[in-house]
């Protein structure tokens, strides 16, 4: 169909962009709002807080979107993709909050590229530079295997989230007071699908019995503290996850209680050394995920393709 | 008609890409146009908030508010984001919530906002609400995700149509 005259996608490069459903620039998802932080707050530490919160959104996200047309019928593939969206918009955010408290963080691009600096943060940090919880990496399993998932990590999300509203900093208690409304939908549907396998059948029932036996050794990353979480809990400007160990306590038992299912009673998945993914020590899936989620972006790092 | 009155009335005229029956103003979504002098006259800056935090169309608002804006004679337009306070689905305006029901989606009620802990919902998330095609009441959830992050799926028993439920935030 080309010829000198040009090719049939001439008009589809250039001009004006607006003919695109959703526009082809990059766009500040902070444009206009204040990121001022606060007195007395270091700028590292607030880059490392934002980097934490934003990874567990990020690689959240990046599992359930793979769920996309995998789901057992359609009404729960869009509330999954819905789910993952949510969480995607959380990510940038508080990665866009992360580099603009301490742009240090951002990864270097070749002069001129575009690539805004939380895509900058998503796609061109190695895996040791995230900050993420390992329930949030480790491998997608069965249906039932991401209704736990999710409950796990929105009952302890949802909770921090509710404290974090009232942050020192602006933009993070913008954040959580958003997130809270988008979270509690998310722990809700995982708590009804929970209820609903456990009392389905009985091969339902085993499946989220050995899903729940599988994942429970990394519940408790989510309710235990870092160092720098501890530090900006101090500062006003962050939540110490263990101050929310009753709450998120509370919320599982109720659904263990009515599902009929019992705690499990599994130890912790211990670090290396110390160290979890909250220190950048991951399980191996995380490199997985990330050579999938990040190839695209590593290979055009100008932005241009 | 000033400026600013004339920029209110061209950016409240922007409608909602995927709810393009209802205004930017009438979402709620609108938080404010300003009109400033500059060098060359004037800049206009509209506020705008996401429905959700995630929400895509936040882009596509952008652009049509300023083009909407250009058009009307503003060069100058510089469109900001306002996280604080988070849109709730109380700001759909009476005419808003007319517009939905004639499109066929169901408004949403009041939204809850606790200050303190979310209470876990294991039933239904809220009463049904009547069918907006035929006004039956027997409804049933499908889904509690729809084709948008603000949306979840319902069926009508009586009239066999399902609908959209714009969801209470």
């Amino acid at each position: 169909m080309s010829d000198e005259s040009g090719s049939i996608f001439d008009g589809l490069i250039g001009g004006d962009s607006s003919q695109w459903a959703f526009g082809t620039d990059f766009e500040d998802p902070l444009a206009g709002v204040d990121t001022t932080v606060p007195d007395g707050v270091d700028h590292g530490e607030l880059a490392g807080y934002c980097l934490m919160l934003g990874d567990d959104a990020l690689i959240m996200s990046q599992r359930l979107s793979e769920w996309c047309s995998r789901a057992p019928d359609l009404e729960e593939d869009i509330a999954l993709a819905n789910m993952a969206l949510d969480l995607l918009g959380q990510a940038r955010l508080l990665l866009a909050r992360a580099a603009a408290a301490d742009p240090g963080v951002v990864p270097a691009l070749p002069d001129g590229s575009p690539v805004p600096a939380e895509d900058a943060l998503a796609f061109f940090r190695e895996a040791e530079a995230f900050r993420n919880v390992r329930l949030a990496e480790v491998a997608n399993g069965d249906f039932a295997h991401v209704v736990v998932r999710l409950l796990l990590f929105s009952a302890a999300r949802l909770a921090l989230l509710e404290r974090l509203r009232g942050s020192a900093d602006k933009v993070l208690a913008a954040v959580a007071a958003k997130g809270v409304k988008e979270v509690a939908y998310h722990r809700d549907w995982a708590g009804r699908w929970f209820l609903t396998l456990a009392r389905g059948t009985d091969e339902s029932h085993r499946r989220l019995v050995a899903a729940l036996d599988a994942l429970w050794p990394l519940q408790d990353e989510l309710v235990a503290t870092h160092p720098l979480e501890r530090s900006l809990a101090r500062a006003g400007v962050g939540v110490d996850p263990a101050s929310t160990r009753d709450e998120v306590d509370a919320v599982l038992d109720q659904v263990f209680a009515v599902s009929g299912v019992d705690r499990p009673d599994r130890a912790p998945l211990a670090g290396v050394g110390g160290r979890t993914g909250r220190h950048g020590t991951h399980t191996e899936a995380l490199s997985r995920l990330l050579a999938e989620m990040q190839v695209v972006a590593r290979a055009h790092p100008s932005g241009r393709w | 008609m000033s400026g600013r009155d004339r920029a209110i009335e061209v950016a409240g005229q922007v409608r909602d890409p995927e709810m393009p029956m209802l205004t930017l103003a009438d979402l709620g979504v609108l938080r404010g146009v300003e009109v400033r002098p500059d060098d060359d006259g004037e800049a206009v800056i509209v506020s705008i908030t996401p429905t959700y935090t995630g929400c895509p169309a936040m882009a596509t608002m952008r652009d049509d508010l300023v083009h909407r804006l250009n058009d009307a004679g503003f060069a100058r337009v510089e469109v900001r984001v306002v996280l604080d306070p988070p849109w709730s689905s109380d700001w759909i305006s009476e005419r808003g919530r007319a517009a939905l029901r004639e499109a066929g989606l169901s408004p949403p009620g009041p939204a809850a906002h606790p200050a303190g802990p979310v209470m876990l919902t294991l039933g239904p998330p809220r009463p049904a609400p009547p069918c907006p095609r035929c006004g039956s009441a027997a409804t049933r959830l499908t889904s509690e995700f729809g084709a948008t992050a603000c949306k979840a799926l319902y069926r009508c028993t009586d009239c066999l149509e399902p609908f959209e439920h714009v969801k209470e935030i």
